[in-house]
């Protein structure tokens, strides 16, 4: 189906039966995966009085009103459940995954959809690079009867950039960024003055579409200023640090993104901060810290690594399919 | 004019861009998981029919363009200028070469074409897609041969050349597809 048959308000799932029965193997797969390697299953709330302060994740809203909240309370539905999550495993959880729905306002097209599914989990013990490990083999797993990959990739941020985008994210300057953009003849409307902008805006024009081209490619060590919420080191002989954090992307598509865990209660707290400065810049509305998040950081995070991979996108690959919607029953337009 | 921001860009939507008046091809909304969103459009530049490429942050807006399509019957061309008549209100525009571009080697007095208009001044003439015009110049007919094969260059009415079957004669009336510029069939009068 194109595009526009997909998006079109019918009353008849997007997806075939035959995607949706892939689906459900998919999901069964996946259960088994984590069962052989004793990872537990677990489930948190959707609904949550607090979300992620991400200068560019929006998060939904809605209102809950009843006993307890006469006057209504404001509830976020979860871009991801990785408080919650975290929460867990500062409670000595262990092991934990969760298969489950991920919300994000704003977020709709070829390979977006504001509400899709994510297979989330988390390693305690293991860096990033362990945990791309246990990604790839999942993934992997999940494909093999699909698509015919070869051995997977690894490179770091700087390496597809310098490969891919001809300039060191790192170290260039502004205008550096700048000249590579319109180098590839890449025309941007809009005023990029923000490096972590500019990257973003090769990331997505020049490097993203090279990236996986018949095999899993890891990128890794992404810019400080990206980190969210994974933890900074320092290259060796480097004066710049990088941050333990990874995606994952077959066929130019991310389909996961991973960090070594941030477990410092203080440094999360000043991130949220300067997320919320940056939210101020660009005019969005501020996220009340998660005092409960802090309080368990604070309580000790075992050092451990998360990663939340896209099911619906794996999905769409799978099936061959060119727009995620050909993964979802019901997308936006027919949900 | 409204301006539309990128979460109202459409195919169809007609937008000023350096100046220039264009529509919208397509709008394709990238964004890293945890980065920038950006909307990136083609349009094509309604002045001179050229596609380009463009990226904006998403949020970022564009004025729209007082662009409307008018069905309009064709009068005459004066050595200049072409004459165009809107049917309901007799009002008369003129283009000049520019403008008409193309379209003036399917243009026959008293058809009905699309003329649309920028700020009121037309910016781009269509033709129907099928037209019917008399062959004004070709070859002798090979009589019985229908078969199609072959052909020839026939000129027609308009000073358009076509390539058409042998069998066809001067005086013949044809329908043409003018989106490809090839003969369709002959016609009846």
């Amino acid at each position: 189906m194109k595009w526009e048959e997909l998006v079109r308000g019918d009353w008849r799932p997007a997806a075939s039966l035959d995607t949706l029965r892939l689906r459900a193997h998919f999901l069964t797969q996946a259960r088994a995966f984590f069962a052989a390697r004793s990872v537990l299953e677990v489930d948190t709330p959707l609904l949550s009085a607090h979300t992620v302060s991400d200068p560019h994740l929006d998060s939904l809203d809605t209102r809950y009103t009843g006993p307890g909240a006469p006057q209504g309370r404001t509830l976020y539905l979860q871009t991801s459940p990785e408080f919650a999550m975290k929460r867990l495993l500062a409670a000595d959880s262990g092991p934990i995954y969760q298969i489950c729905k991920a919300f994000r306002d704003g977020e709709a097209g070829r390979l977006h959809n504001p509400e899709f599914t994510l297979i989330e989990w988390y390693r305690p013990g293991f860096d990033q690079q362990q945990l791309m490990g246990e990604v790839d083999e999942l993934v992997s797993t999940l494909l093999r009867a699909h698509l015919d990959l070869a051995p997977s990739e690894r490179l770091s941020y700087q390496q597809a950039f310098m490969r891919h985008a001809g300039v060191d994210p790192h170290r260039a300057t502004l205008d550096e960024l700048q000249a590579a953009l319109r180098a590839h003849g890449i025309g941007v409307v809009s005023e990029l003055a923000e490096r972590d902008t500019l990257l973003d805006a090769l990331l997505t024009h020049c490097v993203e579409p090279h990236l996986g081209q018949g095999r899993l490619c890891f990128i890794y060590d992404y810019p400080a200023a990206q980190a969210a919420y994974a933890s900074l080191k320092r290259l060796p002989g480097e004066d710049y640090r990088v941050a333990e954090r990874f995606e994952l992307y077959l066929s130019g598509i991310e389909l996961a993104n991973g960090f070594h865990e941030l477990g410092d209660a203080a440094e999360q707290r000043q991130r949220c901060n300067a997320h919320n400065a940056a939210r101020r810049r660009i005019g969005k509305r501020e996220i009340p810290l998660d005092e409960r998040l802090l309080a368990a950081l604070r309580h000790g995070l075992a050092d451990c690594a998360g990663v939340a991979l896209g099911l619906d996108r794996l999905l769409m690959l799978a099936c061959g399919a060119q727009h995620l919607a050909a993964a979802l029953a019901f997308p936006l337009y027919r949900a | 004019m409204a301006t539309y921001s990128t979460s109202e860009f459409r195919a169809g939507l007609k937008v000023m861009l350096d100046n220039d008046p264009c529509a919208i091809l397509e709008n394709e909304f990238v964004k890293p998981g945890k980065g920038q969103a950006f909307s990136r459009v083609k349009l094509r530049n309604l002045k001179n029919g050229r596609v380009i490429e463009r990226t904006f942050k998403s949020g970022d807006t564009l004025e729209g363009a007082d662009v409307v399509d008018q069905e309009m019957q064709y009068l005459y061309n004066d050595g200049e200028f072409w004459h165009f008549m809107m049917l309901d209100t007799f009002e008369q525009y003129s283009a000049d070469s520019n403008v008409v571009g193309d379209a003036r080697k399917w243009l026959k007095e008293q058809d009905v074409c699309t003329v649309t208009l920028w700020n009121n001044v037309p910016l781009m003439i269509s033709p129907p897609n099928f037209v019917q015009l008399k062959v004004a110049d070709t070859d002798p007919g090979v009589r019985g041969d229908t078969s199609g094969g072959g052909g020839k260059p026939a000129t027609l009415e308009t000073g358009a050349v076509v390539r058409v079957p042998l069998f066809i004669e001067i005086g013949d009336l044809l329908r043409i597809d003018t989106r490809s510029g090839e003969y369709v069939s002959r016609a009846k009068e």
